[in-house]
């Protein structure tokens, strides 16, 4: 056990700090609160600038771009990002999910062709997984493919797409046999989405946005060289996706945690509270103090994790941890923040006496969210009883 | 940057546990516990020969000189074992006080014979307002003799020496000395005891100023924190082994997600608990600028996490787990005491805000 940096370490943090220092923009302040279809041409010119870097894609072994970064470094290089508020990337999930797996199922082909723009952000991916009738029982999917000459032809509809409405392509997963078990049909396609029969609709959510879209394919044609991995084996390709999603990729998201609870902290002493400052109000402070251990321990809980996988090669079920614990701390988090500002917890984005332009009246319609995308708290504890602790399968 | 074991800490982990799982099975455990003192001296024997009392104590006292990570690791075998008696009071509580405050001559003189596996020893920390906070003692020594009571001393009972918490300093009192009135409170833990210990004009001898109090709890903290993880290690591995083997409905109750549901909980519950005290351990021993906050985020979480694993394995085990005869409650009953020893959660957050919330620390924070 040893929690110092080692020198190698070390160098990789003063490399990513004298180029962050250089290169960070100084305007993000300007542009964090503003929607997202607005403020994505600002987040693909930084994306650019940290490929030109060298930065984009830390992780991804060197030839494919990527600096070969151990899961330590990847933790410093979310940490760094963090100090210096950063702003996010754009391709999010080609970077942090679907980059991955094409590097470790896809082609030769595959990966000269898609891996450069992905870091580059001059292709955004989404990602078509979830169905109206296929969420938590992904493998129920229907959205179908045949084949037809040297092409799949796809129809079939998918919801909670994020980036849909800004997406080049997609990781769409089909249904290429019906006549074996659900999870043994399945098949990972790369589909761009200017093909013609592609159709994207926004999805307004609870908080008024819409963050995610619905997918419509009828009878799109994708090339057969756009098999991502084996044919019929798209359960195992999708897996490892959703493994990247519910492990390393919770490592971005204690920034923000930290972020919001030292908020909530600085707040708290501003906030009156019977005659005095909230910070000093004996139930609060409880509050706040059981707020903070947490997140404390959600990064704690990730660098273990990562020690964990270091040694075992891949992200494993564990990840469901970390995803059950954010997910669950998040929504706590959001409501001490309505508790700590009172009425004014309510107020949305520009009403003029929102607190910190209504960050967490959003910021608690969006967490009812959290527990439910990327697989559900009840999924999350399934995935625990039966492949960490080896309970019988209850489905 | 590694937050997993080395090589010889995974070696001291796996030999403890196979020391204690030869020496300390559950039937030894439940034969100590009956007795008045929870004291085998057949079995502390065994555990200095290991070198486990002295584990943290330097080389020129007799001691192995390991760190506090090492104890840690030892605390939560002690306690996934249900080890009872003073090992906790001796080396993990008296051990620290005298550590961090004695002087040299002193340590030679008390810690070389607890390393030995001669003598053993425990501290009296808490008075009748029943605070764990030190700055709350008000228990004063003059002249060289001490009086009032203290409470909720573990282990008296079989202690040679008895550190005494003092607003005047830290002093150690022979509990065979005359003036020392050493009786059973009846707690609820039937693997460490309890005792009131009333000093009239007891004879005390001083180990240094109070200066020294707060981090050589902190350690003992950190420890008792080890020893309720190992404790909740257990119940876990108790609750999914009955919940793979009992059938109702034609089925092992594993299978349904009520009961698989508690069961993931208790492990996220258990790993949680344990990166916290690992942490702790750490920071304590590099003296990280956040190592008492540290210690205040895993005794606040293990707290509650060593209650609830416990309410669940105790739920998932149904009328079993109600029973004497299961071994459950053993565990259930220590979780309570150690839950309280040391500051509550209630207790741990609130130092907690006085270290993250309360001004100065706001600049700690940032690092």
């Amino acid at each position: 056990m040893d929690l110092n940096l080692n020198a190698e370490e070390l160098a990789f943090r003063d490399e990513l700090r004298v180029w962050l220092e250089a290169n960070v923009p100084k305007d993000w302040s300007q542009w964090r609160e503003k929607p997202l279809d607005e403020s994505f041409p600002y987040l693909r010119a930084w994306q650019r600038r940290l490929y030109e870097g060298g930065w984009a894609a830390v992780s991804w072994p060197k030839e494919y771009g990527g600096r070969s970064a151990t899961l330590m470094q990847q933790a410093i290089f979310w940490g760094e990002m963090a100090r210096v508020e950063a702003p996010p990337m754009a391709n999010a999930l080609g970077l942090g999910l679907i980059g991955p797996t094409i590097i470790a199922h896809g082609s030769d082909a595959q990966k000269k062709r898609f891996i450069p723009k992905i870091l580059s952000a001059e292709e955004i991916w989404c990602q078509g997984f979830s169905e109206p009738n296929a969420g938590s029982d992904l493998a129920a999917l229907q959205t179908e493919a045949r084949l037809d000459g040297g092409h799949y032809v796809v129809n079939g509809q998918k919801v909670w797409t994020s980036y849909g409405w800004v997406g080049d392509w997609c990781e769409l997963v089909v249904r290429t046999d019906p006549t074996v078990p659900k999870h043994k049909g399945l098949t990972v396609l790369l589909v761009d989405m200017k093909s013609p029969g592609v159709e994207v609709r926004p999805l307004r959510q609870m908080t008024g946005e819409s963050e995610f879209n619905e997918l419509f394919f009828r009878d799109v044609r994708v090339p057969m060289e756009n098999v991502l991995g084996k044919v019929n084996d798209g359960w195992n390709v999708a897996m490892s996706t959703l493994m990247h999603e519910r492990g390393a990729y919770g490592a971005r998201l204690i920034l923000t945690f930290k972020r919001n609870i030292n908020r909530l902290i600085e707040l708290a002493r501003l906030v009156p509270r019977n005659g005095r400052p909230a910070a000093q109000d004996p139930v609060l402070r409880q509050k706040l103090a059981q707020c903070f251990a947490e997140v404390e321990i959600m990064r704690l809980n990730q660098l273990r994790a990562f020690s964990r996988i270091t040694v075992t090669g891949a992200p494993g079920p564990e990840g469901s941890i970390q995803k059950l614990f954010w997910s669950e701390l998040n929504q706590r988090l959001q409501q001490l923040a309505q508790e700590l500002l009172g009425p004014y917890g309510q107020l949305l984005a520009g009403d003029t006496y929102a607190v910190d332009n209504g960050i967490w009246s959003y910021g608690y319609l969006r967490s009812r969210g959290n527990t439910i995308e990327a697989g559900t708290s009840e999924v999350q504890r399934n995935i625990i009883g039966h492949f960490v602790l080896g309970l019988p399968r209850s489905y | 940057m590694e937050f997993g074991l080395n090589e010889s800490q995974g070696i001291l982990q796996e030999s403890a546990r196979e020391f204690f799982a030869g020496e300390c099975p559950i039937s030894e455990v439940r034969r100590m516990s009956a007795t008045d003192t929870a004291f085998d001296p057949n079995l502390w024997g065994k555990l200095a020969k290991q070198g486990y009392t002295g584990i943290t104590f330097a080389e020129e006292f007799g001691g192995v000189g390991l760190g506090i990570v090492e104890l840690i690791l030892l605390m939560e075998e002690a306690g996934r074992a249900l080890l009872p008696g003073p090992f906790f009071s001796t080396v993990a509580l008296a051990g620290s006080l005298l550590s961090f405050i004695a002087s040299t001559e002193q340590k030679r003189r008390y810690l070389a014979p607890i390393c030995r596996g001669e003598a053993r020893a425990t501290a009296a920390v808490v008075e009748a307002s029943g605070s764990w906070d030190p700055a709350e003692t008000q228990m004063t020594v003059v002249d060289g003799k001490v009086k009032g009571e203290k409470l909720f001393v573990s282990d008296a009972g079989v202690a040679d020496w008895i550190i005494v918490l003092a607003r005047t300093g830290v002093y150690l009192v022979d509990a065979r000395a005359g003036g020392v009135r050493i009786a059973p409170m009846n707690g609820m833990d039937v693997t460490r005891k309890l005792y009131s210990v009333r000093f009239d004009s007891a004879a005390a001898e001083k180990l240094g100023d109070t200066f020294g109090i707060p981090n050589a709890l902190d350690v003992a903290t950190a420890a008792l924190c080890a020893e309720m993880v190992g404790g909740m290690q257990r119940t876990l591995e108790l609750t999914v082994e009955y919940a793979k083997t009992r059938k109702q409905f034609g089925k092992p109750i594993g299978m349904f997600q009520a009961v698989q549901h508690h069961c993931a909980d208790m492990y996220l519950e258990t790993e949680s608990a344990r990166s916290a005290v690992y942490y702790a351990a750490w920071a304590l021993e590099q003296n990280a600028p956040d190592a008492a906050s540290a210690v205040s985020i895993a005794k606040l979480y293990t707290s509650e996490a060593s209650r609830t694993v416990g309410n669940r394995g105790i739920q998932v085990h149904g009328g079993m787990g109600f029973t004497w005869e299961n071994d459950l409650h053993l565990y259930y009953r220590r979780a309570k005491a150690s839950e309280t020893a040391f500051g509550d959660a209630t207790f741990h957050r609130e130092r907690l805000a006085r270290l993250v919330i309360d001004v100065e620390a706001a600049s700690a924070r940032k690092s």
